[in-house]
C-alpha cells in the first residue's frame, strides 16, 4: 500500500499506462504544465508527440479526439472542467456517443476524457457543474466518478486499457483527500459498486465527490443509533443496479446523495430503479440528497447552501428512519 | 476544360467519367425511389456536384481519410464504396454497409477511409483533423481530406479546425462544396464575404470550377501533394450547385414555398454547364473516347444501378436488437 492523493494517483495511472501502451496520447488544454497536476511530468517523461497543449477549442478537440482513434490512438483528452464539456458537446453527444452504432460497429472509440468537476471552492457557476446526468443521457459514453485515491487509479487505469470512450471525472474538491492506492496492478472494474460501509438502517447510495460527505454523515448517524449502508456505485455509466437492488433488500430504506441538480439528475434516475426493481424492499419513500435546480453561486456562504453536506444527508435519512 | 491534362490517359479519364456516372444514375434512382415512398428515411442528393467529389477522390488512396456530409453518397461512391451495401444500408437492411443502422445520412467504410457521410452540418471538420493529426503522429503517409459545403463554412469550429491544421501543418485538405445553398436557404442572404477570404488567413487556397472534373482533379492533386509533403493544409473550393432538394420530397415540407427559381436550376443543367455532359464533350471532341464508349458506361452503370436495387430488396431485415450491442464493445447498452 502507499498512500497517495487521489491527483497523484490519476498521475499515476496516466504514466503507467502510457508506460504500457504507446499509442496513449494525452491532449488538452494547458496539460504541459498541468494545473489540475494530474498530467504533470507527462510531457517531460513521454515527450511533445504524446503530451500536447492544444488551442482552447473544445469544438474541435472532441472531434479531434475520435478522428485520432482512426489511427489507431487511445485518446485522453483533458477538458479541464466538466462545464467545458458543453462547449465541445456536438463531437461527445452527436459523434462519439452514437457513431460507433451509426457505422454497424466499423468504429470504436478508445478515448477517455478527463474533466474536473463540482462545487465546494467558490469557482462559480461555470466551472463548478458535474456533467454526469447530461453525459449519462446521450449514448454510448461511459462515466467514472472516482471518490478515493484506489478507485481513481484503477477505474482510469481501467479506461485506458477500453475500447469504449469514457468520461473520467475527477472530484475537484478532493483531489487532495489521501488514501491508500493497493501497490502493483490494481484495476478496478467498471459497473461494481463498493459497499464501504455496511449498516442495517438506511443505504446512502453516491460515487464521487459525495462518498466522503456520506461517509461523514453516517458517522454522525451513527452516533444516534442510525446504522447506515454507504454504497459507493464508482460507475455511472455501466451502472450497478445490483447492487442498488441488494442493498435496498438489506436495509428497505434509501438516500440517493449526487452532486448534480435534481431535475433530470443521476439521483432521479437511481431512485427510479430502486422504485421499480426494488419495490418489495421498500419501507420508505426514496429520498434524494442533490443541488437544487439552481447555478451553483459564487459566494461561500451561498455556495454551502446548495450542495450536499452531511447534514443534509443526516436530515433526509432521519425523515425516513424510526 | 483545363489545360494541361491531355497528357492523363484514356484509362483515368474513363474512370473518372464512369464513377460520375455512376453516382449520377445511382441518385436519380434513390431520387424515384423516394418519390415512390420506398425508402424509409430522407435522402439528400448529390446531383450535380459529381466532378467535385469525383476529381478530389481521384487523388487519394483507399488508405487516405475523407469526412462527408449529409449529401455524402458521392463522396462514398467517389472514394470506392461499394454501391451494393449502399443501397442496402439505405433500404434498412441487415447487409448494408452499416448493418441499416446508420442509413443514408451516415454511410462509412472505414477500410475505404470513409469515416462516415455526418448528419450535423460542419460536424465533419474535427474528425478530419483529429484524422490528419493521427496521420502526422504515425507520419503514415496518409491524408486526410474534410468535405464541406458553404452552409458549414459558417460554423465556428471550420475557424478552429483551420488554424489547428494550419499551425501544426497537418496533412489535410479542406474540400469547400460551394454549392450556393444552405439547406434551403441561398447561402448569400447569410454569408459575409467570401469564403476563400476566411482560409486565406491560414493556408494556400485554390478556387476552382467544380463542375470541371479535370480542374478539381488538378486542384486537388496540388493540395494533396502539399499535405503529403508536410507543407500543411490547404482550402480548395469547389464552385458547382446542387440541382435536386436540400432532400428529396422537400416539396411536401415548404408548402409551395421556393427558395430559388426553376430558371436558376435549368441554367446549371445545360450540356455546357453539367459536370457529366461537359466531360463528355470534352472527351469525344479530343478524340479520348467515341459516342459507343460513352453509351457503354452509361449502359454498364445502369446494369449495375439495377442489380444494387436488386441486392438491396432482396435483402434482410434490419436486426432490430441489434442496437443494444452496438453501443459498446464488450458491453450491453
Amino acid at each position: 500500500m502507499a498512500r497517495r492523493r487521489l491527483i497523484q494517483a490519476i498521475n499515476d495511472a496516466l504514466a503507467e499506462e502510457m508506460e504500457r501502451d504507446e499509442n496513449i496520447i494525452v491532449l488538452g488544454e494547458d496539460v504541459e504544465l498541468a494545473i489540475m497536476g494530474d498530467t504533470r511530468g507527462l510531457l517531460e517523461r513521454f515527450g511533445p508527440n504524446r503530451v500536447r497543449n492544444t488551442p482552447i477549442c473544445e469544438a474541435t478537440l472532441t472531434g479531434m479526439a475520435l478522428g485520432a482513434t482512426a489511427a489507431g490512438y487511445h485518446v485522453v483528452l483533458h477538458m479541464m472542467f466538466a462545464n467545458f464539456v458543453y462547449t465541445g458537446f456536438d463531437a461527445i453527444a452527436n459523434q462519439i456517443a452514437k457513431m460507433r452504432l451509426m457505422t454497424g460497429g466499423q468504429m470504436e472509440f478508445p478515448i477517455t476524457f478527463l474533466a474536473a468537476y463540482g462545487g465546494g471552492a467558490s469557482n462559480a457557476a461555470q466551472h463548478s457543474d458535474s456533467a454526469h446526468p447530461t453525459l449519462m443521457n446521450i449514448g454510448g459514453i461511459n462515466v467514472a466518478m472516482p471518490s478515493n485515491s484506489a478507485d481513481a487509479k484503477g477505474l482510469l487505469k481501467t479506461a485506458l486499457r477500453s475500447r469504449n470512450p469514457c468520461f473520467f471525472l475527477e472530484p475537484a474538491s478532493r483531489g487532495g483527500q489521501m488514501g491508500e492506492v493497493p501497490d502493483g496492478e490494481h484495476l478496478v472494474p467498471f459497473g461494481k459498486a463498493n459497499v464501504l460501509r455496511e449498516g442495517k438502517d438506511v443505504s446512502i447510495v453516491t460515487f464521487g465527490t459525495t462518498v466522503r460527505t456520506s461517509l461523514d454523515a453516517a458517522d454522525q448517524l451513527a452516533e444516534q443509533g442510525i446504522e447506515a449502508e454507504v454504497v459507493d456505485l464508482r460507475t455511472l455509466v455501466p451502472l450497478d443496479e445490483n447492487a442498488i437492488v441488494a442493498t435496498l433488500a438489506r436495509t428497505g430504506r434509501m438516500v440517493v446523495v449526487d452532486e448534480s441538480r435534481d431535475r433530470g439528475g443521476a439521483g432521479g434516475y437511481i431512485a427510479a430503479i430502486a422504485a421499480d426493481k426494488g419495490f418489495k424492499s421498500l419501507k420508505a419513500p426514496v429520498k434524494r440528497v442533490n443541488i437544487p435546480n439552481v447555478a451553483i453561486p459564487y459566494a461561500p456562504i451561498a455556495e454551502r447552501e446548495v450542495l450536499p453536506t452531511a447534514d443534509k444527508i443526516v436530515a433526509a435519512v432521519t425523515s425516513i428512519v424510526g | 476544360m483545363s489545360a494541361g491534362t491531355t497528357s492523363e490517359n484514356r484509362d483515368t479519364l474513363s474512370a473518372l467519367l464512369e464513377r460520375m456516372v455512376l453516382i449520377r444514375k445511382a441518385e436519380e434512382r434513390l431520387s424515384k425511389a423516394a418519390q415512390a415512398g420506398e425508402l424509409p428515411g430522407a435522402v439528400h442528393l448529390y446531383i450535380g456536384q459529381e466532378a467535385s467529389g469525383v476529381g478530389a477522390c481521384s487523388q487519394l488512396k483507399d488508405s487516405d481519410w475523407i469526412t462527408s456530409t449529409h449529401r455524402g453518397h458521392g463522396h462514398f461512391l467517389a472514394k470506392g464504396g461499394d454501391i451494393n451495401a449502399m443501397y442496402a444500408e439505405i433500404w434498412g437492411k441487415r447487409q448494408g454497409i452499416c448493418k441499416g443502422m446508420g442509413g443514408s445520412m451516415h454511410v462509412a467504410d472505414v477500410s475505404k477511409g470513409i469515416l462516415g457521410a455526418n448528419g450535423i452540418v460542419g460536424g465533419g471538420f474535427a474528425i478530419a483533423t483529429g484524422a490528419a493529426y493521427g496521420a502526422k503522429l504515425r507520419d503514415d503517409g496518409r491524408v486526410s481530406m474534410c468535405f464541406f459545403g458553404d452552409g458549414a463554412a459558417n460554423q465556428g469550429v471550420f475557424m478552429e479546425t483551420m488554424n489547428v491544421s494550419s499551425v501544426w501543418k497537418l496533412p489535410m485538405v479542406f474540400l469547400c462544396e460551394n454549392n450556393r445553398l444552405s439547406e434551403f436557404t441561398v447561402s448569400s442572404t447569410i454569408t459575409a464575404g467570401n469564403l476563400v477570404d476566411r482560409a486565406k488567413a491560414f493556408m494556400p487556397t485554390i478556387v476552382v470550377d467544380g463542375n470541371d472534373v479535370l480542374a478539381v482533379r488538378e486542384a486537388v492533386g496540388e493540395a494533396v501533394a502539399r499535405a503529403r509533403g508536410g507543407e500543411g493544409p490547404t482550402y480548395v473550393e469547389t464552385g458547382t450547385y446542387r440541382i435536386h432538394g436540400h432532400l428529396e420530397a422537400e416539396d411536401a415540407f415548404l408548402a409551395g414555398g421556393k427558395y430559388r427559381s426553376k430558371e436558376e436550376i435549368e441554367a446549371w443543367q445545360t450540356k455546357e454547364r453539367d459536370p457529366i455532359s461537359r466531360f463528355e464533350t470534352y472527351l469525344t471532341s479530343n478524340g479520348i473516347m467515341d459516342e459507343a464508349a460513352i453509351a457503354a458506361i452509361h449502359a454498364r452503370v445502369q446494369q449495375q444501378v439495377d442489380d444494387a436495387v436488386k441486392f438491396a430488396e432482396a435483402g434482410d431485415d434490419a436486426d432490430p436488437k441489434l442496437s443494444y450491442t452496438l453501443m459498446f464493445a464488450d458491453q450491453e447498452a
